[in-house]
This record gives C-alpha cells, structure tokens and sequence, in this order.
C-alpha cells in the first residue's frame, strides 16, 4: 500500500484508512496517535510550498551512491562547477549530508555563514552564477558534531528545500550521505511535487561498492527516481613514475560495466584515480581548473556533456513522478 | 528472563569514522582475524544497516540465523568458532534489497543485535559502525550503556576532507563519554608495484596531524594495497595470505597497541 509508513507495524491498515490509528495493529506503532488523529491522511504542507518554491529551478539532479567515500561530494562539486562554466546559467549545489558535510571545504567556502533575509536563506556563493548551501554554514567550529536523529535531520533537509532563497536555476544538484535511510527519504518526500530529472549514482570498481549500490539502484527504483546513469570513480591509478596502470580497487566482479550490462543502465563514464583530485578538494579548488588536461578531468567533462544532453531531453517543470 | 547477549564479552571496542569509504570494515575485518590469530576469541557485530560489508569480507555468504533459548545465535566465519559475526546481511533474502528504513526501525533493530544475540564467552566485540552521528550510534551507545565500552578505534584517510569528518566524530566520543583508543590512517601511501615509487594518492599525514591535533594516540598508518582490497573482495584471510608484507606489519602494530590499552 502506498500510504503505509516504512516505521508501521506489520498489518497497518494504512494511514488513509478509516481504521488509521485505531485498529489493534496500530498498538505500539509511533504513528498510532498522529493517525488517530487524523492528521497523517493530509499530505505535509511543505511538499506543496517547496513545489512552489522550486517552479524557478529548471532541473534537480540527485548525486547517490549507497556507498561511502566513493566521490559523491567530489562529483557533485565539480559536476556544479562544470555547468557554471556557461556564465549563462544558473547553477546551486545543496549538501544534505548533515553529520558529514564535505561541500563546503571542497568548494572553498570553510567558515562561511548563511544570512537570512525577508525572501528566507540566503545560500552562499562561490561565483555570481554558482550558490551554496549546507549544514556546515550553520556550525560555528570544525569540530562541532551534529548529533541528529533522523526526524530532526529531516527538519532540516525540509528547511533546505523551503526556506532558502535559491531565485531562478537551471541547475539544483543534491549532494547526498551515503545509504537508503531518513535523508534519502526526505529529499524524495519533499521533492515528490516539485519533481526530480534523474539521480547520478557513483561507484568505485570493487564488488564491496557495487553490492551497497544496487541497494540505492533498487531505491531509486522503489521511490520512481530515474537514474539517468552510473558513473565509476577511482578505476585504476597510472603511476606518475613509469606510468603503469594498477587497479588499487579491482572490479573483481566486472566493476560498473557489468553491473550496468546486467542492470540496464547508462555507465556514463569511468574516472581515474588522480592524487590531484584529493588535493584539489582539500584545497578548495576545481580540479577542472587547476588540471584541466588530465585524463580524469576530461572523463569528467565528457560525463556532465552526457547529464546536459540529458536534462535537455527532459522536463519536469511540470512533470512530479 | 531478560538476556543479556554481552555478560561473558570481556571487552567491547567501537570501530567509528564520521567519514564514508575510509576503512572501516575493512579494519574490522582485519583488527579481528589478527586477534584470532593471536588466540583469542572474537565477535563482529556490523551496525550497518543499509551498507552491511562484512558478510562479503569474511566470506560468510548467506547462512540462516537462527534463535536459541539465550537469544540469536551469531553466526561464525570459522569451523573453531572463534569468530562470531552479527550483520544485517545474513537477515536480507535477496542481498541487492535495499533496507529503506528510518531512523526508529533501525534503532530497534540495532537494540536487538546488541542485547538479544548469544554471544557466549568473547574476549573482544569489535562494532563496525556506518558514517555519520546519528541514529545507529546513539542506539549502539544507548544500548551498550548497561555493559562497558572500552573505546573506539577511529578510521581516517590522509586527506582533510576525511579529518574534517573524524574530528566531528571526536567530539561525539567526547560528548558520549567514548574513551578514543586511537586513530588509523588508512589509505595511507600507495606502492607501485611495478617500479615501488610511493604516490600519495589520498594525501599523506592528516591522520598523524589530527591525533596530534586533539590529543588522540596515533595507533599507525595502513597502506593503500590492492591485494588488501582483492583479498576482502573475495572474503579471505589477508595476514595468513599475505604476512610478509608491509600491510600485515602496520595491521599488527595497531592490533598490539590495541590489545596493551585494553588490558591496561
């Protein structure tokens, strides 16, 4: 049943139903009395304020993966980077990985604030064409943990979507935490009016990453996400010395390719491991600038040529899933 | 009759990062054969629900749990039954499924693995834990509460992105009261095969900074090696297969550091 919630008993009657809330399966559910209630049958009013909110932004683009470390933040960063290259778009990145936010140190943006305004939050900018937003705007020290259970972080990723100022963007791109848990949830639930063009999911070669992976795969499926592709990161290191190539994470089951060919899905390129890359990030600075030569950077550009061509062949604007 | 998993579970070490992808498992895995190899008898419990390795790294495939009168019987990676392993992965029928849970059924499941599987007689459990401070840490440490928690073992690579992670993750252990036994710098240097030149492809050195930054034991440096990750990949024993190499030498300097702050 679709109105029945991931955290219900076995036999919930399902929150529309006339028995919500007070049928014996309700017993102990968290749900019980909000369903009792009957305040679960009406859909959250932020799902309809963001819709409105985000009519501006022309195409929202999730970056996912399942796995940890595999270059999500890394991608998201320079993917955004990339499509502000055209001074004639607009273009915002918005981390929704609350206990570890990497967005801000790899844009450059460490110990910047977040100001509010009349029209909401304003997002931090990195060039006049490219905003920011994450958590880490709002913790004041680098050591200051963010102890959230998943409710309280789902408040923030609906703050996020609602009260910042974003104005018009051709690009929204949602850099996620690893997993298929409440942040995930979130930003499907709040998107689900306003409509999400596709997920990005990033992968290393090694089976390891592979099997959390299809997990997400499975999740977009589950949630009607399209994905518009897979991309395979960190696949094989060319020794800057006598320039051999190791797999330093070997596709011991076939890497991205295989699991593309099994699972029907777009591999939209493989990038290699470049020490560069790391630097760049803990620099704050694109890797696209600082190297634009080197085989990762053009792997990378020939994947975010394939995710334009792909946003201009779809329109959601209109379109919820 | 209330069961108490943890009563004969001599000592029990956390295995955090804050940071994804870092090492975590892989640490586990390792941390834990070595303390076999050493003779003593040791349980896994993976409280990572939505991305559970370490099935796949000790090769345990798919086995059925089942239940005793003294709760979930784990299942063990070895005929000698030194090894017990707790995990998600063994309760999934179909390991592609993607557990899709908020943060409430994953802390209830979370109690369950802590409190109501029959761990026996252990001298360690290692707790592999998944990124983050959120909702699997505080049901770990909620439910550990009534039993001692020795420490953690924290997991970086070089570079600042991760560090910067890890010291949120410092300030958990802070605010939780978690003793920091110490942290590893994993990824830490990668050695061509073919020419031996060493490439710090994660950066070098943060780990050994951010010990010294907070005052934290630096417990060693593991480094990238690919016949590390080949032999997790296909769930085998990396210190019986590989013991002359400088992997192996890194993993049981932590494992002995470890062990000495245990019993101290």
């Amino acid at each position: 049943m679709a109105d029945v919630p991931i955290d219900a008993p076995e036999h919930c009657p399902g929150t529309s139903s006339d028995q919500a809330g007070k049928s014996s399966a309700c017993q102990g559910c968290p749900n019980q009395n909000i369903c009792a209630s009957g305040a679960a049958k009406a859909p959250d009013p932020a799902i309809e304020e963001i819709r409105q909110k985000l009519t501006s932004v022309n195409h929202k683009i999730l970056v996912l993966s399942g796995k940890g470390g595999v270059g999500k933040s890394t991608f998201s960063a320079h993917l955004s980077h990339a499509l502000a290259s055209d001074d004639s778009k607009e273009v915002a990145l918005l981390d929704v990985d609350i206990c570890g936010p990497s967005i801000p140190k790899i844009m450059g943006l460490e110990g910047e604030q977040v100001h509010q305004s009349g029209s909401g939050w304003s997002p931090v900018y990195v060039e006049d064409n490219l905003a920011v937003m994450s958590i880490g705007f709002l913790l004041s020290s680098p050591d200051d943990a963010v102890i959230w259970r998943g409710p309280k972080k789902n408040g923030m990723i609906k703050q996020f979507l609602r009260d910042v100022d974003w104005g018009e963007l051709d690009y929204l791109i949602v850099d996620t935490p690893p997993g298929t848990s409440d942040e995930h949830l979130s930003i499907v639930q709040y998107l689900s009016s306003a409509g999400i063009d596709g997920a990005v999911i990033i992968t290393t070669p090694q089976e390891v990453s592979l099997q959390d992976v299809r997990k997400e795969i499975r999740f977009c499926i589950k949630v009607k996400i399209p994905i518009i592709g897979v991309i395979e990161n960190m696949s094989g290191f060319v020794c800057p010395k006598c320039k051999n190539t190791s797999q330093i994470f070997p596709p011991t089951t076939g890497g991205a390719q295989r699991m593309c060919e099994e699972l029907n899905l777009p591999l939209l390129g493989s990038v290699p491991l470049d020490p560069r890359i790391g630097k760049s990030c803990d620099e704050g600075k694109s890797f696209l600038n600082e190297v634009p030569d080197s085989p990762a950077a053009v792997a990378y550009e020939n994947i975010v040529q394939k995710i334009r061509d792909y946003c201009s062949s779809h329109t959601t604007s209109n379109n919820p899933f | 009759i209330s069961i108490n998993g943890l009563a004969q579970v001599k000592h029990v070490v956390l295995v955090l990062s804050g940071k994804g992808g870092v090492g975590k498992s892989t640490i586990t895995t390792e941390l834990a054969l070595a303390l076999v190899h050493a003779g003593k008898k040791v349980g896994i419990l993976d409280v990572d629900l939505c991305g559970p390795s370490i099935p796949r790294m000790l090769s345990v495939g798919k086995p059925e749990v089942h239940q005793c009168d003294a709760g979930w019987v784990p299942v063990y990676a070895d005929p000698q039954q030194k090894l017990a392993i707790m995990s998600i992965g063994f309760l999934l029928e179909d390991s592609d499924e993607a557990v899709i849970w908020r943060g409430p059924k994953k802390t209830a499941l979370i109690g369950q693995f802590v409190s109501d599987v029959a761990w026996g007689e252990l001298d360690i459990l290692l707790v592999d834990t998944p990124p983050g401070t959120s909702d699997e840490h505080l049901a770990v440490l909620e439910n550990l509460r009534k039993h001692r928690v020795d420490g953690a073992v924290l997991v970086t690579t070089p570079q600042a992105v991760s560090t910067g992670d890890v010291r949120r993750e410092i300030t958990f252990c802070k605010k939780t009261a978690v003793k920091i036994l110490g942290i590893v710098e994993n990824m830490s240097g990668f050695v061509c095969p073919h020419c031996s030149e060493c490439s710090n492809v994660f950066s070098k050195g943060g780990g050994e900074e951010l010990a010294k930054l907070t005052g934290s034991v630096f417990l060693g440096s593991v480094p990238l090696d690919p016949l590390l990750t080949a032999t997790l990949e296909e769930g085998r024993d990396f210190l019986q297969a590989f013991p002359e190499s400088s992997t192996y030498t890194a993993i049981s300097q932590i494992v002995n550091t470890v062990l000495s702050s245990l019993d101290a």
